[in-house]
């Protein structure tokens, strides 16, 4: 069952048009990944899909509810945890998630109860009675995934979760979330252009100047690009690739004295390779494709390439300056 | 009607109140500075009115700023809330927009009020003589007027998305409303532009009720401007206003 609907969905400021008719579903219980560059229309998906914006036209539903006309339901469904902390600094870790328990009526009988375990699942137990501003950046992260879970949404939205975190807390931060659909059945619906970051994704769709222009799991994406590519040294190159295309029947090609072959599955390749090849075979090199490979195959550009110097990109080092604070 | 959301609002304000001593001493601070330093000073220059001094004909007006300075801090924490980020974790629960607005202005009045009564409580030095129904009947009006100050403060607060428009509120907007409440000098003295602008200043009846409490006159140049059903009607109803007004903009969505 698909519980997430969007359908020809645009939203325009002004001029600019950021998010132009796209549609997807999301299926209950996944990891679905929305990637793209900066500036691609992510966080206005998400701002529509959360209720805090208004389509310019098209639908959204979340849950079987409309977003646009039925945000009270929407909201009830979902938790959030947003690109910039939205944690109350001057409350304790406990304190917030209480706000958040009152705030979405949680049974006065389960609040104690839903709020330790929430602690105790992001490993903020002992730290309950701490005040937020004494957090770092992770556990911050941590707490917000941890509040969003306290109403038992049915799907939890995380919009760049890992952005302005070191790589320690980013991995931390992981395990976590890939154990989210199983223990607290709930779907994820995450941003981010950390192309890496999404092979934890079973469903990716990937976004490019407010189009998807991509959809599937990471293997299926891959095989845009071609699948697996194999550099080989050999002691007699020539030799070797006439072997290969004779034995195997696939061409190979010589790039910077190495061979190179391009394959679907290269981890099954290798053994009839070397078996092919025997001793003049010196080293074996496999290259996977990542969803980098993809974007760059689909757009002609890096994911990231304008980092550093797109506007969006300094607005977001500042977020996360001020989120170090 | 949404009780939990409207509690929850109003009890994180009281207890970032009172962890936060600085804004206390601070909030503390500013009416006795006024009171004792200006009023003091003041005195000397203006000689006793039908008997009642200076210092005596501002205290309403010192509540009312004590009540305005308080509860328009308290309203516009929302613009830091909308800078930090907080104010998405509230505005994406599934709780009415009037819940909120409602909550919010419960804070600001609860707080204000508390505050208020702290400065009530030094009439006896001012030669005030207080009943206990004096006493209920300003406590109730300071209720009322933090409460209208505290929802016209968050109708403020939605036109600002950052705080570095903080001064320009204090300067146009919490200042002016001090000065034309008739908290210094009485409304009737005003020269007629700055009268019609005491007129659309809301503060200015709520200064005016708490006038009519502690206000030993009922006539003269120190008394009352207006009658004490106006100023409650006006209070009460733009309130009410002000309320509204605030829960369709916390509505408006990009």
């Amino acid at each position: 069952m698909a519980i997430i609907k969007v359908e020809n969905l645009t939203k325009k400021f002004g001029s600019i048009t950021a998010v132009n008719d796209i549609s997807f579903n999301v299926e209950e219980g996944v990891i679905f990944g929305f990637l793209g560059p900066n500036g691609a229309g992510k966080t206005t998906t998400i701002s529509i899909l959360c209720t805090l914006l208004s389509p310019t036209s098209g639908n959204a539903s979340v849950n079987g509810y409309d977003c646009a006309k039925e945000p009270a339901s929407v909201r009830k469904s979902i938790g959030i945890v947003f690109q910039d902390t939205t944690l109350d600094k001057d409350l304790t870790a406990e304190e917030n998630l209480l706000f958040h328990a009152y705030l979405y009526n949680v049974d006065k009988s389960e609040r104690q109860k839903r709020i330790d375990d929430a602690l105790k699942f992001v490993d903020l137990y002992n730290r309950k009675k701490d005040l937020v501003k004494k957090f770092s950046g992770g556990m911050k992260r941590r707490l917000e995934v941890a509040r969003g879970l306290i109403h038992r949404p049915k799907v939890l939205f995380l919009d760049e979760p890992t952005l302005g975190l070191d790589p320690q807390s980013r991995t931390n931060l992981w395990e976590f979330i890939t154990e989210l659909p199983k223990r607290h059945n709930v779907t994820i619906f995450m941003t981010t252009h950390y192309m890496e970051e999404a092979e934890v994704c079973g469903d990716i769709a990937i976004i490019d100047n407010g189009r998807i222009i991509a959809r599937g799991s990471p293997e299926e994406l891959k095989k845009i690009v071609g699948g697996d590519v194999i550099y080989l040294k050999t002691s007699d190159k020539l030799k070797a690739k006439d072997e290969i295309k004779r034995n195997l029947d696939i061409d190979a090609f010589i790039r910077d004295g190495e061979l190179f072959i391009s394959v679907i599955k290269g981890d099954a390749c290798i053994p009839e390779l070397i078996r092919t090849l025997g001793d003049s075979v010196l080293s074996v090199r496999l290259q996977r494709p990542t969803l980098n490979d993809v974007f760059l195959k689909l757009t002609g550009k890096a994911i990231r390439e304008d980092e550093g110097t797109d506007a969006d990109t300094i607005k977001e080092e500042v977020r996360a300056y001020r989120r170090r604070q | 009607m949404e009780f939990n959301a409207i509690y929850v609002i109003v009890a994180r304000e009281f207890k970032k109140f009172v962890r936060e001593r600085s804004r206390l001493v601070s909030a503390i601070a500013r009416p006795l500075v006024w009171l004792f330093i200006v009023g003091a000073g003041m005195s000397r220059l203006v000689p006793p009115v039908d008997g009642v001094s200076y210092i005596q004909f501002i205290f309403p007006g010192i509540l009312g700023m004590t009540i305005l300075f308080s509860a328009m801090f308290s309203s516009i924490s929302i613009i830091w809330d909308k800078e930090f980020g907080f104010m998405k974790e509230i505005l994406v629960a599934p709780v009415s927009r009037l819940a909120i607005v409602i909550g919010k202005a419960l804070s600001g009045s609860i707080v204000s009020t508390l505050q208020a009564v702290m400065v009530l409580l030094l009439f006896p030095f001012l030669g005030l003589k207080l009943g206990a129904a004096d006493i209920i009947g300003v406590v109730i009006i300071c209720v009322l007027v933090s409460f209208l100050v505290s929802a016209f403060g968050i109708v403020i607060a939605t036109f600002y998305e950052s705080y570095e428009s903080f001064s320009a509120i204090m300067n146009f907007i919490i200042m002016p409303m001090f000065f034309l409440s008739g908290a210094m000098y009485p409304v009737k003295l005003l020269p007629g532009a700055l009268k019609l602008l005491a007129k659309f200043n809301p503060l200015t009846y709520g200064v005016d009720a708490l006038k009519h409490m502690t206000s030993p006159l009922a006539s003269g140049l120190l008394s009352p401007d207006f009658s004490i059903i106006a100023d409650l009607a006006v209070i009460v109803s733009l309130s009410l206003i002000f309320v509204l007004t605030g829960a369709k903009a916390f509505e408006r969505r990009g």
